[in-house]
């Protein structure tokens, strides 16, 4: 009964999409408000809609209801609550009613917090909302409808994939989610201003805070990720340019672009047709991520749910998104209004720069993650391009964009000089050089790149925090007028501040552990030591132990430094019994400056047991950059509260918009 | 700066940095990328030793031979096999019979060396080189 709750909420869902995506976009265009009104009250119901089969297919997976084919095919009693209700999006099906839920939901939360927007541009972005909606809809309830029943139930389920029942992926697709579809209101609103022939500092100020959002929750979801595929794939290793990985890596590059181009539209009324072309692309290559994940036409270490019908659904709709919305930007975009003039040298042409390397390293990961399936169509040859293609290309890029990276703050709009910008940041370049130094010659001489990109790393923390000092004046003025300066700073500078300096310390995090980390395969017997990094490490025993549904094999491995207890490492191997599968569950002790890391492989007691260590060095800043970087995001957005009223120090250097003219929930109007 | 001046200096700014990249990624794609064999082409193509490639195919059922953290084991399309080292844990999935990825080089004795054996989500998972190869090595068996 729920189930078919679920499934009639789904096709009511589309067939709201459908009047509100056709309906108010005739309404916008013939200046109806009556037709126009219309956009609200659908999306509310769209996204009540959709919420309630979401919860119609939880229910399913909560009480096991094993007359629906995808509880059976992804579920089991005996899995924990948690697993049960994150099986939902754990599977092909679940996590498109996921995608929809989500899209829906920023449907809504357009029409609630828009209600200052112009009922024609509200009207188009939700119309163009749910012409999304309505592809994804569809694409549900014809080929992948989750509340498919049996004929005949079966006695228990299959289980989920026991690489999914861990905590930190439970909660990554929903971030990920949240990052992918949040790009889909910045595309509704290009094509909405497209539609309209107007883009202004009004509308960057609109969009801003939906980038900035979807932003955020990509960088958490990636970071999460990214933690995840660290302690539980058991290779110590943290980012492999694997295709999955790329595909998210991708829109979060053409996203962070748009981020900064949008503040040159608000700021200056420039650069307003390129900033329209990004948020088309950020979506577009969102979706395309979407498809390389779905439809398995690329070898991918983590490839799971494949079906070629699926994928070539999303490759058209993938097609319409993207060739529509580029089509319309190639008919309306030339009438667009130019902007704002400026010199080469000044805070928009440091911007353009910062737009230019990051849309050319998402280029680059795009190449390398298409070239395989292009040569594969043109010559049958089966190849693939894997870290070494990515580390020649992607570091030297991102190394100029960090040695810019802290340069831009420092010049002023419009026009700006070079040379005082460089003379503020004399200190921190004196530190980085020395940091590369004492990190290639002291730390670890095995790679010089690595100390290279450690120096750079110094470089924009201590650039970025320069660059704060400067702006408040520490140790110039008395320290009062400092804080004072420091609360007057508005958020959206302070988000700034606190996301470029997260970017160095991911980059501390990924040299180091990627480049120093120390690492030992050996097979032990119980009461054997082995010593690694200046550790002794004893294999005491190995118990099997009994899961809720798995049965495990636990190694004790104690720790000793000199000779004293350091720690104790638990490694477990875990043979899910549903599906008769085997994971590694790593130990990992941090002290925030080194993981000790162990992985417990095959053995027995004759033998003896594979055991894996691994020492990286500042492995944990990689991910805590990562949320450090999100935080940084957050604190902008919520940067309005402080505006309001707060009078402008820097207004004077700009010609913004009427500074009170309402966005929905955001900064509306970013210093930096 | 006049805007049509200041538009030809960004658009040269831009050229010179998209050269730039261009230039890197060709010249990184001609060094690293990594070609996929089953074990016929293999045995077809005389593969110079210490050329990077990936293997993929079957696991040979009762061919994995561990040594320490030494693993010896058969890759075989059904029709040519090759035989591969790998030094290391192998990933959970490895199973005999089963579907693999292996990414290596040949030794000078023809020995397979791999570097990294490459682990799937799913048990039922096939990589689609693989199935693809097994399925032309089948085809090439008939026509002989």
């Amino acid at each position: 009964m729920i189930p078919e709750l679920g499934h009639f909420a789904l096709i009511l869902a589309l067939a709201v999409a459908l009047v509100q995506g056709t309906v108010p976009l005739f309404g916008a265009a013939r200046g109806d408000a009556r037709l126009m009104a219309l956009a609200p009250v659908a999306a509310l119901t769209q996204a009540f809609l959709v919420t309630l089969a979401f919860l119609a297919l939880m229910q399913a997976y909560v009480a096991s209801d094993l007359s629906v084919a995808n509880v059976v095919a992804n579920s089991h009693s005996a899995k924990p609550l948690l697993y049960k209700v994150t099986g939902v999006w754990g599977n092909h099906e679940g996590s498109m009613l996921l995608w929809a839920l989500i899209l829906s939901i920023f449907g809504a939360a357009v029409a609630l917090f828009g209600a200052n927007l112009p009922d024609s541009l509200r009207s188009r972005v939700l119309s163009i909302q749910a012409l999304i909606g309505v592809g994804f809809l569809a694409f549900i309830l014809f080929t992948s409808n989750p509340f498919t029943r049996l004929a005949s139930a079966p006695a228990d389920g299959n289980g989920l994939n026991p690489l999914l029942q861990d905590p930190g992926l439970a909660f990554h697709p929903p971030l990920l989610y949240l990052g992918y579809v949040g790009f889909s209101v910045t595309y509704s609103f290009a094509i909405a201003a497209l539609l309209e022939g107007r883009v202004d500092a009004a509308w960057a100020r609109w969009v801003r805070p939906w980038t900035l959002a979807a932003w955020c929750f990509l960088t958490l979801g990636i970071a999460l990720g990214s933690w995840w595929a660290y302690y539980i794939l058991g290779w110590g290793g943290f980012w492999f340019w694997d295709p999955v990985e790329n595909a998210s890596l991708m829109p979060w590059l053409a996203g962070t672009a748009l981020l900064h181009s949008a503040i040159v539209v608000e700021k200056r009324d420039a650069l307003k047709s390129w900033t329209v072309l990004l948020a088309v692309l950020a979506f577009s290559l969102s979706l395309l991520g979407t498809f390389l994940v779905r439809s398995g036409v690329l070898t991918s270490v983590h490839a799971f749910a494949q079906d070629p019908a699926r994928g070539f659904y999303i490759l058209c709709f993938l097609l319409a998104v993207t060739g529509g919305g580029l089509a319309l930007y190639a008919w309306r975009a030339p009438s667009l209004q130019p902007g704002g003039l400026f010199q080469p040298i000044s805070r928009e042409g440091a911007l353009i720069l910062n737009n230019l390397l990051l849309c050319t390293l998402a280029a680059t990961v795009l190449l390398g993650t298409l070239y395989p399936l292009f040569l594969d169509l043109l010559t049958g040859d089966k190849v693939s391009v894997g870290p070494p293609f990515f580390n020649a290309t992607f570091v030297p890029i991102t190394l100029a964009l960090f040695a810019a990276l802290c340069v831009g703050p420092f010049l002023g709009w419009k026009r700006a000089e070079l040379w005082p910008a460089l003379i503020h940041l004399r200190t921190a370049f004196v530190v980085s050089v020395i940091a590369a130094f004492v990190a290639g010659f002291a730390i670890d001489s095995r790679s010089t790149l690595a100390a290279v990109a450690f120096g750079f790393g110094v470089w924009l923390i201590v650039g970025t925090l320069v660059e704060l000092a400067t702006r408040l004046r520490l140790g110039v003025v008395p320290w009062r007028e400092s804080v004072r300066r420091l609360r007057n700073t508005p958020r959206a500078s302070i988000g700034m501040t606190i996301s470029h300096a997260a970017l160095g310390f991911v980059v501390l995090g990924a040299v180091a552990t990627g480049a120093w980390h120390l690492e030992l395969i050996r097979t032990v017997k119980p009461g054997e030591t082995v010593s690694f990094a200046g550790y002794e490490v004893t294999l005491q025993r190995v118990d099997n132990v009994q899961g809720p549904n798995f049965i495990a094999e636990r190694a004790t491995l104690a720790v000793k430094r000199n000779g004293r207890p350091f720690t104790v490492l638990q490694p477990e191997r875990r043979l899910f019994v549903v599906q008769r599968r085997q994971v590694a569950e790593t130990a990992i002790q941090t002290n925030l400056l080194r993981d000790f890391y162990a992985t417990l492989g095959e053995g027995d007691a004759n033998t003896g047991w594979t055991i894996r260590l691994y020492s990286n060095p500042l492995a944990p800043w990689i991910w805590l950059g990562g949320a450090l970087c999100a935080l940084g995001g957050f604190v902008s957005l919520s940067d309005r509260r402080l505006r309001i009223g707060a009078p402008s120090r820097l207004a004077r250097s700009r010609a913004s918009g009427p500074a009170l003219t309402s966005g929905p929930g955001g900064p509306r109007s970013q210093k930096t | 700066m006049k805007p049509k001046r200041k538009r030809l200096w960004l658009l040269l700014g831009s050229l010179a940095v998209l050269g730039v990249a261009v230039a890197l990624m060709l010249n990184a794609l001609s060094d690293n990328l990594v070609f996929f064999y089953s074990p016929s082409q293999v045995a077809e193509k005389h593969i110079a030793p210490e050329r990077r490639f990936r293997l993929g195919g079957l696991v040979e059922a009762g061919s994995v031979k561990k040594n320490g953290q030494e693993v010896r084991f058969t890759i075989t399309d059904t029709h040519e096999e090759v035989s591969v080292i790998y030094r290391g844990l192998l990933p959970d999935l490895f199973r005999e019979g089963q579907g693999v990825v292996a990414e290596g080089a040949l030794d000078a004795s023809g020995v397979f060396v791999a570097r990294e054996v490459l682990a799937k989500h799913d048990e039922n998972y096939m990589p689609p080189e693989v199935a693809k190869a097994i399925k032309e090595a089948g085809q090439w068996r008939d026509k002989k």
